[in-house]
């Protein structure tokens, strides 16, 4: 074996209850980092790919972000416009079949149209406040999961009875209809419908549960009384991370808003990064605390060795050699300290995924955890290069020591 | 001036058979608030295969030289040279080389690494230098602790030993790289007579049978006189400087 690595392993052999402790620090500073890493990780993945996969990847609709300049305005270079009578009837997109095969000839995904209306579902004494959207049963596979979300019938029940509608096991819930309950959908345009509920959704995300209902498209137009209106082209990507850019383009392209469902969350998004800067502060503070361990055996060792230090600088090993040995020594630290952490990880990862607990906000009774190598490599990472750092400065001062005072003192 | 430039310009010299060490007017000078003069104005040369006793009181400065001679410590002022070659100057790398392959040191206490076993602690400075295969170092560590009648306790750690032994190992671990000069700092002062006799033959055959230089610092002037030539120090300088047994 190497000198350096054999006086450094044969340090830290004979002091087994220090080394111990000091390994247990960073394992402990290791294995709580990967557990928090891995149960943030696991529920910020579970929510985004919530929202992925329930809401469209990007939604266009027939609003634009500024109002598009007066022809007046174009025309004259000073022009006083008052009185305009805003429109009581949406527009709706323009020409949506071929707006939607303009788009779907670059962008890589699926494309399909929708009709929005703002209804209230009238059930057995309950009215709520009711987002229904008009949709095509055979297109929405592959726009998004709703097919696969359904309970107690296909989506395709849609097509069996008249004015058919599929609303939110939440929703269903709060007002007591069951499959075969005849409600009543009223919009502020003025639209009254009695529609059968033929099926029941789950999405895992409240907001949508409580408070969306599907209809056939042309029932949707119905409710908003414009027959052939197509107010959303809803967008489904391959590539769910580049929505962002994907709606920017649209919206160039076409002037409708376009908006991504980064941006439709980006509350949260931005709630997630504060919640990572803190969790990675945490750990930073964990492992900060648990390299002061490091350091502690390190300076004690470079103590009690002092005399072996000054006979082996008296031999002829360079301060380079002795500096080395008790950074070698501080990395056997701090590795053994990383792979014991990996499993103490690993296993409170276990240990809280086993936990049961009842979220209002999530649909599992068990805690989302990521399990990724990612998590273990930073952690340890961050342990042997905190530990390496702790031992250099001990290190670094018995490199230097003065062998004729300590041998001078030795005698 | 790089460790192997070092070791070439030291044997270059050595050819030319200047003094193997040499003190030119070195003063060492501990600062503090008192400065304290360890030594001052030594001028000294030791050769080749000289057997050499520093003797004086305590606190005349002895071990002091010992550790300037032995690149160990830095004089404040002067120079010493190793075969020629000024040392003051030298890089700490060039001065830790020079330690490892032209000097061997023996201290009153045998200072051996307690967890490692006699041959490890022999072998060490081989380790260090890195030269030999590890069969090679094993076989030179146990040919050595042989030679100095420790060949069954090879395998054993410090402690198992007697106070004799130990510095027997010691002596064999200040030959492991075949130095041409021994220094030890009161190598008896801690045994038994019986046990100082043994290390002194030791030391008196490494000069008369191998050709090595020992510089050994003793309070004991009786063995001083079995030595050939005694430097004795008073106050930090030298008082006399005789040679008492001269070989042919």
């Amino acid at each position: 074996m190497n000198l350096i690595l054999d006086i450094a392993w044969t340090h830290v052999r004979a002091r087994v209850r220090q080394t111990g402790f000091a390994v247990a620090g960073v394992a402990t500073g290791v294995g709580f980092s990967i557990m928090m890493a891995s149960l943030m990780q696991g529920s910020q993945d579970d929510f985004t790919d919530r929202l992925v996969n329930t809401l469209p990847n990007v939604t266009v609709s027939d609003e634009r972000r500024s109002p598009p300049p007066q022809p007046a305005a174009t025309a004259y270079d000073a022009a006083e416009i008052h009185g305009l009578t805003p429109e009581a009837r949406r527009r709706g997109i323009k020409n949506p079949l071929a707006s939607m095969a303009a788009l779907e000839a670059w962008l890589p995904g699926a494309v399909g149209p929708s009709v929005k209306v703002q209804a209230i579902i009238r059930y057995a004494n309950h009215d709520i406040a009711t987002n229904i959207i008009g949709i095509d049963p055979r297109r929405e596979s592959m726009i998004s999961d709703l097919p696969k979300q359904m309970r107690g019938a296909t989506l395709n029940a849609l097509f069996r009875a008249t004015n058919a509608i599929v609303i939110g096991d939440r929703l269903s819930d709060k007002i007591g209809a069951r499959i075969g309950a005849n409600i009543t959908l009223q919009t502020s345009e003025g639209a009254r419908l009695n529609a059968q509920v033929v099926g029941f959704f789950h999405t895992g995300v409240r907001q949508l549960d409580e408070s969306t209902a599907y209809v056939l498209t042309k029932t949707g137009q119905i409710l908003s009384k414009q027959t052939g209106l197509i107010n959303e082209l809803r967008v489904r990507l391959r590539e769910p991370m580049t929505s962002r850019e994907v709606a920017t383009r649209i919206e160039n392209d076409t002037g409708y808003k376009s908006v991504s469902w980064q941006e439709a969350n980006e509350d949260l998004i931005t709630t997630f990064i504060i919640r990572n800067l803190i969790m990675y502060t945490v750990v930073g503070a964990i492992l900060l605390v648990a390299s002061f361990g490091t350091y502690n055996i390190i300076s004690t060792i470079t103590h009690e060795k002092a005399r072996d230090i000054a006979i082996m600088k008296s031999l002829g090993l360079s301060e380079y050699t002795v500096r080395s040995i008790f950074v070698i020594e501080a990395m056997i630290i701090g590795f053994a300290g990383a792979l014991a952490g990996f499993l103490l990880g690993y296993l409170l990862c276990l240990a809280l995924g086993s936990i049961e607990i009842k979220n209002p906000f999530l649909d599992s009774d068990r805690l989302p955890l990521a399990y990724t190598y990612t998590h273990y490599l930073l952690a340890g990472a961050v342990a042997l290069v905190s530990s390496v750092a702790a031992g250099y400065q001990p290190a670094r001062k018995a490199a230097r020591m003065h062998p004729v005072e300590i041998i001078r003192g030795a005698t | 001036m790089s460790a192997a430039a070092a070791k070439d310009t030291l044997a270059v010299a050595g050819a030319a058979r200047m003094p193997l060490i040499e003190a030119r007017n070195v003063t060492r000078i501990l600062p503090g608030v008192v400065p304290t003069t360890l030594v001052h104005n030594i001028d000294l040369a030791i050769r080749e295969n000289e057997f050499v006793a520093i003797t004086g009181p305590s606190g005349s400065g002895k071990s002091s030289l010992l550790y300037l001679l032995g690149l160990l410590d830095l004089p404040t002022s002067g120079e010493v040279l190793m075969r020629g070659q000024e040392t003051t100057n030298m890089a700490e790398e060039d001065r830790a080389h020079a330690r490892l392959t032209m000097l061997g040191f023996v201290f009153q206490f045998h200072f051996l690494l307690p967890e490692f076993t006699v041959l490890e602690n022999v072998t060490l400075p081989m380790r260090a230098l890195g030269q030999l295969s590890a069969s090679a170092m094993r076989t030179r560590g146990g040919d050595l602790l042989g030679s100095l009648g420790l060949g069954d306790h090879m395998n054993k750690r410090p402690d198992q030993l007697s106070g004799g032994q130990r510095q027997r190992v010691a002596v064999a671990r200040a030959l492991a790289n075949e130095p041409p000069v021994i220094l030890a700092d009161e190598p008896t002062g801690s045994l038994d007579s019986k046990a100082s006799e043994q290390v002194f033959e030791v030391l008196r055959d490494l000069v008369h049978k191998q050709g090595k230089t020992v510089v050994a610092v003793t309070h004991d002037l009786s063995m001083a006189a079995r030595m050939d030539r005694q430097i004795e120090l008073i106050d930090g300088a030298i008082v006399a400087d005789k040679t008492i047994n001269a070989r042919g």
